[in-house]
């Protein structure tokens, strides 16, 4: 919100740069977002009136003005076409600066001498570029030769303040002023809101109706014989630096009391409310036009402003074309009123239509601000010359909010706060809260209705803690007794996971948890796949992210994509994070993976390797590969399962063509995806220290001519299975298809390390093992020894 | 005999003298010293010498060998010396060339800054405590002072999966979660991803992460606030970073507070990253409200508590300047190879 700082110093007395203010309320709490010194650049600049206008001899479209600033009159040459003689009119003189850097200086336009600049809006600053058209022009009665910083009341600059939703009091200047004053210790001026009126009385002009308890009051007075024009100057200037654009005297006070006191009010052309009647309700079905001339679906959700024939205004929102102030109303309603927050700000938002009045309705308003503001509004009307205020007053209160108490002690403040306090300074600074303090055992605080967020007795202790200063607030240590950090087991290991990644050469990635679900297709997922029974987000920002991830296999391809696609060829990539299994239950099965992906110059065994480094620095207990050529994701013939302790743990293998393509992938991608829990599970973190051999191993080397489609895992359990435990070690060292070797078939060559604890072995007894599996292999394998 | 054996000795010194490498060396021994050497014939000889004369001859020969041998070993010593520094100076190589090594991959940027804060707090004796992101609307806002229709609603703009369900806003629930399993002293932090349904540009990501931070205890203070997270920030800002606490507004904290560190990258006297300030925002925290600490069924009559939660992408944007909070979740390998 901004608020004008000339017009906060009208409400305390402070001899304070802005910027000094605007430090010191963030310290109390009310955050600045910006410092806007709006004329500070603007230097030179005077009121003047056109005296003279002639056609510029030598351009169409330029105008020559004889210009009096008081002292002198001056030439100046202007390219504005809404200029006329009597005009009076911000000039820039030579050798005057405005924002932006801009200096002007004389010179001659077309041949013809200039000695200055006559100012727009936007030039001034005043106004975003394209917003007004033409040349400023000011007030009639506007004395001329005077600093145009002054005229426009651009002397103080602006505070941008973010509002938060529990301080509806501070959308305004005046609860700014009244939080500067609790700041500073200083005084809190009242304002103005006396005034005269006509000998009438309102109720024979108007009777009001609320029948909604969400309006939880309704006040109006009368204004007759309006001369609706332009505001003052000043008055113009302040709406503007508040961000508030003029447009007639009778809606600028209505919107000068909303920036002053916080108070939103709307006003009615009597002329259009049909029988003398306004009525507050819930909306029907209808359809209702809007000041800004839009039309709109009301709902029966929806607090509406209505005469005795039709709606007139969207309660606390907007009002309506149908009774719409123009330049011939003669009396006016004014309607003061407070609407529910919560009604107002879901009716904003079915509407699509936030409004100055719609944002501080929301954050639900003091009912007891009605009155003042109506006050103020009338004695502007009347100080202003705008109208006469007819006598009387229409207020529909049913409930009167009063003040309530909060009662704290003093001690619990300062055990709350870690602080030392002194109680007459708590007192103090409540007090410039405008509380009301009974200082006994306990603070007995009486808090004014404005304050509705002063609840509860650490409410109270905040209000403290921001006057006093959060800055003196000491620093300490945590007491107590010593709490020692526990790390789990899963943590830990997903430790040692993502540091095994790393030493493998992989990069860690992190990609998005949602997906879309298109992606089933994509990775080739049969259409019953358990996978693809996903948690679905009821408003995702498109399809493409609307779906829980089931595996990370989709969203690994499109980052390797990326990455080949940008000639990053060679690619290795792992990513730890959830899977969201939708298990039937409220809530799914939150599941961390691992998903690994490589490609450029490598092969299977590769990421092979990469899963077994991982299973042993995990020490993973009964960790075995198997062939998987139901995976549709993979290549048929070149993807492995890993099984850990029999149950499925994970898949590894080249990405399947059909895949690939899917991805516009040329080079073929070997992915792995790990259930992490699974092999945590069996992860043997305790480990024993084994006596290191002391008895002689013998080697025997073994060559077997076996066909292609025997995989050596079955040689190898067999020869595992007959070693009888005297084999300590199998090693493959050589598998060879070629010269020498029948079509179809290829030779393998195993050294197997036998080795006992106890004793050396005999010739015989490993003679006898060794038999046993060359047969076996022979009888089973169709193997035959080279 | 004697003229003889003075003859052996010099010609030997002489061709030892000349002797280049190890092979000549072997012969000239063999020529010498060996079984047929010369030295060996000429003391075959030492039978026709008279009686008297045959142990000064035989000495004189003694003396000779011994003569020649130490030559032999002392050249011998020269040539190992030249052949080895031969070697060497042909076994010279470009030191300049690279080295080989397996390859080492790299953590992402935001692990590793989780890391850090990870450690920072792990050695203040907070545990690492985690929730689900799928999260029932009642830990994500109800439970947290946020009721239905709360405007703090709105400011999140919320992803739901239906009315009770919704992709968690902040990590905030898991405050909830560990109150409701855990008894005081309680002291994590709790990291994690978050969702807001923000479209992705360079400052906005539907999902990003936060650090949560939570210590329940009997006599906990705003001062332990201020001491903990001063504490904090030093550690991972340096030791000359200097906090500002605002007074701000979250519905579960009560006092509230937004913590601003001197900037980092500056140090303090303004520079573009700060907008000129010497500031940088970097978290929101205060005081447990009671009703959060009720809803986590622990008596705010006996204790009290802190809260905290950071933004993750920020700090590490500031940190290295990267501008554009998308290229976290593109993970192109030329971007993460730079951490
Ligand atoms: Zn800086």
């Amino acid at each position: 919100m901004k608020v004008p700082f000339n017009w906060l110093l009208e409400y305390v007395d402070l001899d304070k740069d802005i910027n000094e203010v605007a430090e010191k309320l963030t310290l109390t709490g009310s955050k600045v977002e910006e410092v806007i010194e709006n004329g500070k650049e603007i230097d030179k600049v005077v009121t003047g009136k056109i005296i003279k206008t002639e056609k510029h001899p030598n351009a169409d479209k330029l105008t020559v003005c004889q210009v009096d600033v008081k002292d002198e009159v001056i030439q100046i040459v202007t390219g504005a076409d809404n200029i006329k003689e009597g005009d009076i009119i911000p000039v820039a003189l030579h050798g005057s600066s405005l924002p932006g850097g801009v200096k002007i200086k004389k010179g001659k336009l077309r041949g013809v001498e200039s000695n200055g600049m006559l100012c727009s809006e936007a030039e001034l600053g005043l106004v975003d570029e394209d917003s007004v058209h033409g040349i400023m022009i000011l007030d009639e009665n506007t004395p001329i030769g005077v600093d145009i910083k002054e005229i426009l009341g651009l002397n103080g600059g602006v505070i941008d303040f973010e509002i938060t939703s529990n301080r509806a009091d501070c959308f305004s200047v005046y609860g700014i002023a009244r939080e500067t004053a609790a700041s500073f210790g200083c005084e809190l001026k009242k304002v103005d809101v006396s005034f005269n009126e006509n000998g009438e009385n309102i109720n024979d002009y108007l009777k009001v109706e609320v029948k909604t308890p969400l309006c939880r009051r309704y006040m109006a007075k009368m204004i007759k014989n309006i001369k609706v024009g332009p505001s003052p100057e000043w008055m113009q200037a302040k709406l503007q630096e508040a961000g508030v654009r003029p447009i007639n005297n009778v809606v600028d006070i209505t919107n000068y009391v909303m920036l002053e006191l916080g108070q939103p009010m709307h006003a009615f052309d009597y002329e259009n409310i049909e029988g003398k009647k306004i009525v507050v309700k819930m909306a029907g079905d209808e359809k209702f036009t809007t000041l800004d001339g839009i039309e709109r679906q009301l709902d029966s959700s929806m607090i509406t402003i209505n005469d005795a024939q039709k709606t007139v205004a969207i309660a606390g929102v907007m009002g309506g074309q149908n009774s719409e102030v123009t330049e011939d109303t003669k009396t006016i309603v004014l309607e003061c009123a407070n609407f529910d927050g919560v009604t107002t700000r879901l009716t904003s938002k079915k509407l699509g239509l936030r409004t100055e009045a719609s944002s501080r309705f929301e954050k639900d308003l003091d009912p007891n601000l009605v009155e003042t503001a109506l006050k103020r509004a009338c004695h502007l009307f009347e100080t202003l010359k705008v109208g006469e205020v007819v006598g009387g007053v229409i207020d529909c209160y049913e409930q009167k909010l009063e003040p309530h108490y909060v009662n704290v002690s003093p001690k619990w403040i300062n055990n709350f706060l870690g602080t030392d306090i002194d109680t007459n300074d708590m007192v103090n600074m409540l007090q410039r809260l405008e509380m009301e303090v009974e200082a006994q055992d306990e603070l007995i605080i009486k808090v004014p209705t404005f304050r509705q967020d002063v609840k509860i007795k650490e409410d109270v202790a905040e209000e403290i803690a921001r006057l006093y200063g959060y800055d003196i607030i000491p620093t300490q240590k945590i007491v107590g007794e010593a709490v020692e950090a526990e790390i789990t087991k899963e943590q830990k290991l997903i430790e040692t996971v993502k540091r095994t990644m790393v030493s493998s050469g992989l990069y860690e990635t992190l990609t998005y948890s949602f997906f879309s679900p298109k992606v089933f297709d994509k990775i080739n997922l049969p259409s019953d796949d358990e996978l693809r029974k996903v948690v679905t987000i009821s408003n995702p920002l498109g399809e493409d992210f609307s779906v829980m991830r089931t595996t990370l296999i989709p969203s690994m391809l499109e980052v390797m994509q990326r990455n080949i696609l940008r000639d990053n060829k060679e690619v290795g990539l792992f990513d730890i994070g959830k899977v969201y299994l939708n298990v039937g239950k409220e809530l799914p099965d939150e599941r961390y993976k691992l998903c690994i992906a490589i490609a450029g110059d490598v092969d299977f065994f590769n990421l092979k390797g990469i899963v077994e480094n991982l299973v042993n620095v995990l020490s993973v207990d009964k960790a075995e590969f198997e062939r998987e050529s139901q995976n549709t994701i993979f290549h048929p013939g070149r993807c492995a399962k890993l099984l850990v302790r029999k149950r499925y743990a994970g898949v590894l293998g080249e990405v399947h063509p059909d895949v690939l393509e899917n991805y516009d992938l040329e080079t073929r991608v070997y992915i792995a995806e790990i259930d992490l829990a699974t092999l945590f599970e069996a992860s043997k973190t305790e480990k024993k220290y084994k006596l290191l051999p002391k008895y002689p191993a013998v080697l025997r080397d073994i060559a077997l001519l076996v066909k292609d489609e025997v995989e050596v895992k079955k040689i190898e359990d067999i020869m595992l299975k007959q070693g009888k435990g005297i084999i300590e070690e199998i090693k493959l060292f050589d598998v060879y298809k070629g010269k020498q070797i029948p079509e179809g078939f290829k030779s393998v060559a195993y050294s197997i390390v036998y080795r006992v604890e106890d004793r050396t072995l005999t010739d015989e007894e490993i003679n006898k093992v060794h038999n046993a599996i060359v047969k076996e292999l022979e009888e089973k394998l169709e193997a035959k020894l080279r | 005999m004697r003229e003889k054996l003075q003859q052996i000795k010099e010609e030997a010194l002489l061709k030892l003298k000349e002797c280049q490498n190890s092979q000549m060396l072997d012969e000239l021994r063999v020529k010498y010293l060996g079984k047929k050497g010369e030295l060996t014939t000429i003391l075959r000889g030492m039978g026709q010498l008279s009686p008297e004369e045959r142990p000064i001859v035989g000495k004189i020969a003694n003396e000779v060998r011994e003569e020649i041998e130490a030559a032999i070993e002392e050249t011998l010593k020269g040539i190992k010396q030249r052949e080895k520094n031969l070697r060497l100076s042909m076994e010279t190589i470009d030191v300049t060339m690279p080295g080989r090594a397996n390859k080492i991959g790299g953590l992402h940027p935001l692990t590793k800054a989780l890391d850090e804060i990870k450690e920072i707090f792990i050695g203040m004796g907070f545990s690492i405590a985690e929730g689900p992101e799928v999260e029932l609307d009642y830990y994500n806002f109800e439970a947290l002072n946020i009721p239905k229709n709360h405007p703090a609603r709105d400011e999140q703009d919320t992803f739901y999966i239906n009315q009770n369900v919704v992709l968690r806003t902040q990590t905030s629930p898991v405050q909830i979660r560990v109150m409701e399993n855990k008894k005081p002293p309680i002291r994590i932090i709790a990291p994690g991803r978050v969702y807001r349904s923000d479209t992705a540009d360079a400052t906005h990501s539907p999902i990003f992460h936060q650090v949560e931070g939570l210590v329940v205890d009997k006599g906990i203070t705003m001062a332990s606030l201020k001491g903990t997270l001063d504490a904090f920030a030093k550690r991972m800002f340096g030791e000359k970073t200097r906090t500002k606490f605002r007074p701000h507004h979250f519905p579960f904290t009560e006092p509230s507070a937004e913590v601003d560190v001197s900037c980092f990258v500056c140090g303090g006297t303004g520079c573009r990253v700060c907008k000129g300030s010497g500031w940088i925002e970097i978290l929101g925290c205060g005081m447990v409200h009671p009703d959060v600490l009720r809803a986590g069924g622990i008596d705010p009559e006996v204790y009290s508590g802190f809260a905290f939660g950071l933004g993750l992408e920020r700090i590490v944007m500031i940190k290295y300047g990267i501008d554009d909070i998308r290229l976290f979740y593109e993970n192109d390998v030329r971007f993460l190879k730079q951490f």
